[in-house]
């Protein structure tokens, strides 16, 4: 087991270098430079040659080779450099946003599973009733719904429901507070992203639970169990979930990472500073140090999250014992 | 004598989108207490169908009993609710299948899926169905059982989980054993232990057993009685001291004239049973065996043979009945 833990994790080394070697030479080729946008950005006339001193700064007229030595140089020691736009270590930048893109992304996932699992175990036991029918509709909507029309209508529903109820409107906090300072308080923001991405997300989730239940329920050894008496409770509890559990969490699993640096368009709805914001708006300022950091971050939680899902599976599936 | 298990006329059927299947026709007999009882007949004549339907295992839809009865131990299962059902199934009869590689669970320790038969039925606590457990895996021939409980069925091979299916299908001191095709997927050599573990298991505890098989080897040895299905309804029935040396329908007949056996000559062709079974949704008035049948007339055409006693306690559905014979068709 724990010379598989080691070798995993030694073959996480050439998936980083891979997806570090295609974002540098990527954002190579976008056209323009942080110092023409910088310093021209506005229209306004500069000197050449201090946009080529600008260049010269920045280390962006070194050999692409050298540049991206120092890249995957400073990756191995954990240095991501400093921001070519603000000039700050782009460690300390995503550190701001860090705590908040993972706490949305963990709560996400939370209601996610919380919702996937007893609803897509529900439609498969009962398989083609109504309770089917509306699981699956709630599923499908989960799918056709864009997570942050749905954070709108949240946003909408709080108003309207708070002012019903108190007669004064209530909307989240748009200020950030960290959980462990203000619990109710980190809560009462967060919890509303969490809510529209994870049912968002849900709906795959539970579609898949749902078919890999209903494979299950057809295996042998279903029949085996109810031969022995065992109530149906009992026999989707013990038996069938945790066989049917494998490719719901694969699909949570990719989910999360995706969510810890996907949430653009939620985290401008519910006015969150997180990754995803600061991973768009570093592109739009041709920030290269910034943008790769955060791809290298989000690409290290992908393959972490892999990793950990991987050992997931030995601990659902007994014949899965890594050597 | 009176009887553990009494089916009479009992008939399933499937509502496909190709059409109803009559999978079980109106099928007949009995089981006394201890004894093993066998139902022969190839794939796709009911069988399975019937043994299923006896602890209303199949599913529903498109799968449902429409007619009969099954009279166990004083009950008759067709009516009893779904929980009174679960307190027969793994208690009073226990189930055998064919697929000992898919049959047990691979997610769950030998030990949790032997206990919790136990568990469910008897007024157990875990100590107790652990020693039981121990107790059962040495009585159908385990050995270190201590490790064997700990141990997951990927870890057994296929001869050694169909001796923890044995050990599962006896855990509550059943009265009756079904055995739908228990040795079909294991090698010859273990399918010989497994046959005679089965025997002598049910001999010492007394307890019936009705053994599905295709393989009329199984049924000379271990059964007392046979019933020959075809197509959904047994057409012959009889000691297997009868069915094997004085079969009285053509069916039959050609079966044994199918297998291999030692003392035929070297070189001698096998005689296959020639054709196809007929399709269990497009069945018609006459005789289902008629098309493949040797001795088929005009009246087999036009009715169903009914199931005639030909001897005491053997009976046969075919109206050439006293034509067929050993002696005759082999001449």
């Amino acid at each position: 087991m724990w010379q598989y833990v080691f070798k995993r994790l030694l073959l996480m080394i050439p998936t980083v270098l891979g997806a570090a070697f295609v974002i540098f030479f990527m954002l190579r080729a976008m056209p323009g430079d942080v110092c023409e946008l910088k310093l021209g950005g506005e229209g306004a006339y500069v000197d050449e040659a201090q946009i080529e001193l600008c260049r010269e700064q920045q280390g962006l007229n070194d050999p692409l080779v050298v540049q991206f030595t120092n890249f995957v140089g400073g990756l191995a020691v954990l240095d991501f450099g400093t921001s070519m736009w603000t000039g700050r270590k782009v460690a300390y930048e995503m550190g701001l946003r860090f705590e908040l893109s993972l706490q949305v992304a963990i709560m996400a996932t939370i209601v996610s599973i919380v919702i996937a699992i007893p609803l897509g175990t529900l439609s498969a036991v009962y398989q083609n009733s109504w309770i089917d029918y509306f699981v699956r509709s709630i599923a499908v909507a989960g799918i056709a719904v864009p997570s942050f029309w749905l954070g709108i209508l949240i946003l909408l529903a709080l108003l309207s429901v708070s002012d019903a109820l108190t007669g004064t409107r209530w909307t989240p906090p748009i200020d950030y507070v960290p959980l462990w300072k203000d619990p109710a308080y980190n809560l009462s923001m967060l919890i509303w992203p969490a809510l529209a991405t994870g049912y968002r997300y849900s709906a795959v989730a539970t579609r898949m639970m749902r078919s890999a239940l209903l494979e299950v329920l057809r295996e042998d050894y279903v029949r085996t169990a109810r031969a022995k008496g065992l109530t149906e409770t009992l026999i989707v509890n013990r038996h069938a979930l945790k066989n049917a559990l494998l490719p719901v969490v694969t699909v949570i699993g990719i989910e999360f990472a995706f969510l810890m640096g996907g949430l653009v368009v939620t985290e401008q709805v519910f006015n969150l500073n997180g990754l995803g914001r600061l991973l768009v708006d570093s592109v739009t300022q041709v920030d290269y140090t910034m943008t790769q950091g955060i791809v290298m971050l989000i690409v290290l939680i992908f393959v972490f999250t892999n990793f950990l899902v991987d050992i997931l599976y030995a601990w659902l599936d007994p014949r899965i014992r890594y050597s | 004598m009176t009887k553990l298990l009494e089916i009479n006329n009992l008939k399933t059927q499937f509502f496909t989108s190709a059409g109803v299947v009559q999978a079980v026709d109106g099928i007949t007999y009995d089981v006394a207490p201890g004894e093993t009882v066998a139902v022969v007949g190839e794939s796709g004549c009911g069988k399975s169908v019937s043994a299923m339907s006896i602890l209303r295992l199949i599913p529903d839809p498109p799968g449902k009993i429409v007619d009969g009865s099954i009279m166990f131990d004083g009950k008759d299962l067709l009516s009893l609710s779904d929980a009174e059902m679960r307190e027969i199934r793994g208690r009073d009869i226990g189930m055998i299948f064919q697929e000992p590689m898919t049959s047990l669970n691979p997610v769950l320790t030998v030990e949790r899926q032997l206990t919790e038969t136990l568990e469910e039925h008897l007024d157990v606590t875990r100590e107790a169905a652990r020693a039981r457990a121990l107790e059962l895996l040495n009585l159908v021939g385990i050995s270190e059982p201590e490790r064997r409980l700990k141990q997951y069925p990927h870890h057994l091979s296929g001869g050694m989980r169909q001796r923890v299916m044995i050990a599962m299908a006896l855990a509550c001191e059943p009265k009756l054993i079904i055995a739908d095709e228990p040795t079909t997927a294991l090698d010859v050599t273990i399918q010989a232990q497994i046959l005679e573990l089965m025997k002598d298991l049910t001999r010492k505890l007394g307890v019936a057993m009705i053994i599905i098989t295709h393989n009329l080897g199984v049924v000379a040895r271990y059964a007392d009685r046979v019933n020959v299905m075809y197509a959904g309804r047994i057409i012959e029935s009889g000691s297997a001291e009868q069915i094997y040396h004085d079969p009285k329908h053509p069916y039959t007949l050609a079966l044994l004239q199918s297998v291999p056996r030692f003392d035929h000559t070297r070189g001698e062709k096998l005689k296959p049973v020639i054709g196809q079974p007929p399709d269990l949704t497009k069945l018609d008035d006459g005789c289902s065996f008629r098309p493949r049948c040797a001795f088929a007339t005009e009246q087999c055409a036009q009715a169903k043979p009914p199931l005639e006693a030909v001897q005491e306690g053997h009976i046969s559905a075919c109206w050439e009945k006293s034509n067929v014979g050993l002696e005759e068709s082999a001449a």
